[in-house]
């Protein structure tokens, strides 16, 4: 018999309900046991390195490689129009503002958030977690604390690098195809972005931290159904940190910029 | 005999499906209780009521005295700092060594000292026969091995009950016969209570004091290893012989 379609809809709704309720507890009792500074130091450091630092050549690759196609893309027209000088600001005001914070959010969220639901589901099956609890030990303390304060530290740092590799990739590329020298290019950004760009876009950062981490430690932890279950939280996990990135980002841009035209 | 902990009148469903159903249970001090059943018939659940993992539906799991089911979150992790659980396949952190992973409860829980730890999981590696085991990882020992490091575990923090779930399957019979000396022997040491969920008949008959046999969701028969091995029940001496015969349905 088909299901009915009232109650199919009601069944998803209620899904989606409980899936955001989950998140929101998590991240509740994390920033409760956070702001007691219930922290394991040692082990923040090293999800330090295992998220942030074993990221930073992905992260730094595709920054190069969007900085430099920004350039292709602007430098060309731009000299054709006679705009050559606004090059560099045009590069850095993405990469500041949009692309920096964004791509990397992205980058990570395919690498350690993937990771991250990964280790928590394969725990959850090897029953690790309930070992845990059996212990009288918090997982949320033990395993999901360490992530999110690690990467609350290191995708801003992150961020920077994916900024600065790509504006030195967009630079780079100008000079090679429009001939624009590198002065004219450091003084357009110089004169067209200002800090607060750049503050503004690593903002966006905490922001992204909070959903891969969230995201993947809520996925990890509710797997079920075995190994095939690890799959499809790992899965799951990227899948739904990119929307959610690509949505806050859209949300945090028409906040904190809505009403900028940018520029110094 | 006291009785040390109590599953009184359980009952345990997950949406419509009745895992439990009116099961009463005793648990003896100072005794090891083996809890017998089919696989999939709901006995590692019991030992999940019995540290307050799992919450019933309806009915009372009595521990020390305090009830379970009324406990705050926040009492029931301090009520499961004294209960040792060895998990069916040990359930190590593999990202640990053998020394960490047994150190855990003590670092985390009683903040100790290195210096106060050190001997204590040297003692319980040693009563478990892996001294020297200490920079393993997980991966790198033995099926019996790891189980012995989860026993290890489990007793560190000298807890006053332990259970173990299935602590011998998969494993052949001298292994069997180890870790069944292993249990026998850290109850005595630690002049403890425990409770086995098993349905390896070698090993139940060598270190069950009491034996409750779980059939379709209840506790159907209970009592020492002579009154099981001399019940009447069908059900009971079919499940004992290890007999295809019977009224248990295959």
């Amino acid at each position: 018999m088909a299901a009915n379609p009232l109650e199919s809809v009601g069944r998803e709704t209620t899904d989606l309900l409980e899936y955001v309720g989950g998140v929101a507890l998590l991240g509740g009792e994390s920033a409760r046991l956070i702001a007691r500074l219930r922290i394991r130091v040692a082990e923040t450091f090293n999800q330090a390195y295992l998220l942030g630092v074993q990221s930073w050549s992905i992260v730094l690759l595709t920054s190069l490689f969007t900085g430099m196609v920004i350039s292709l893309e602007s430098a060309v027209q731009a000299v054709h129009y006679g705009f050559g000088s606004l090059v560099g600001s045009a590069v850095a005001f993405g990469s500041f503002r949009e692309l920096g914070p964004m791509l990397s959010a992205v980058v990570v969220a395919g690498r350690a958030g993937a990771a991250i639901a990964a280790e928590l589901g394969s725990m959850v099956i090897t029953e690790q977690i309930e070992a845990l609890e059996a212990l009288g030990l918090s997982p949320v303390r033990m395993l999901v604390v360490p992530r999110l304060v690690a990467m609350l530290l290191m995708l801003p740092v992150l961020t920077i690098m994916a900024d600065i590799v790509s504006i030195l990739g967009g630079a780079w590329l100008a000079s090679q195809v429009a001939h624009i020298d590198y002065d004219t290019f450091f003084t357009s950004i110089r004169q067209g972005v200002t800090l607060s760009d750049m503050l503004l876009g690593l903002l966006k950062t905490f922001a992204f931290a909070i959903i891969i981490v969230l995201i993947g430690s809520y996925q990890g932890l509710r797997t079920r159904l075995g190994a095939a279950g690890v799959g499809i939280s790992t899965t799951g996990s990227v899948v739904i940190s990119i929307i959610l990135i690509f949505i806050t980002n859209f949300l945090l841009s028409y906040i904190l910029f809505g009403g900028s035209v940018g520029g110094g | 005999m006291a009785v040390i902990a109590r599953l009184d009148d359980v009952t345990l469903s997950y949406a419509e499906r009745v895992v439990l159903q009116n099961l009463t249970l005793d648990v003896v001090e100072g005794a090891i209780t083996c809890i017998v059943g089919l696989s999939g018939a709901g006995k590692s659940t019991i030992l999940r009521l019995l540290n307050g993992l799992r919450k019933p539906s309806v009915g009372r799991v009595l521990v020390k005295g305090q009830d379970l089911t009324q406990l705050t979150e926040r009492e029931l992790v301090n009520l499961r700092r004294s209960i040792g659980f060895s998990f069916q396949f040990a359930a190590l952190f593999d990202s640990l060594t053998v020394y960490d992973n047994v150190a855990l409860p003590l670092r985390e829980n009683m903040h100790l000292s290195d210096d106060e730890i050190r001997p204590r999981v040297h003692e319980a590696l040693e009563t478990v026969g892996l001294a020297g085991t200490d920079d393993k990882y997980p991966a790198e020992l033995s099926g019996g091995m790891v189980k012995r490091v989860g026993f290890a575990r489990a007793i560190i923090t000298n807890p006053e009950i332990v259970l173990y779930d299935e602590p011998t399957t998969g494993s052949d019979p001298i292994i069997t016969h180890l870790l069944t000396d292993t249990i026998m022997h850290l109850r005595k040491k630690m002049n403890g209570t425990a409770v086995v969920v098993s349905h390896d008949l070698q090993s139940i008959f060598m270190m069950a004091d009491y034996v409750a046999m779980l059939f379709e969701g209840a506790i159907i028969a209970q009592g020492t290893l002579a009154e099981m091995r001399s019940s009447i029940n069908p059900i009971v001496q079919q499940f004992l012989q290890g007999s295809e015969v019977g009224p248990i349905p295959i």
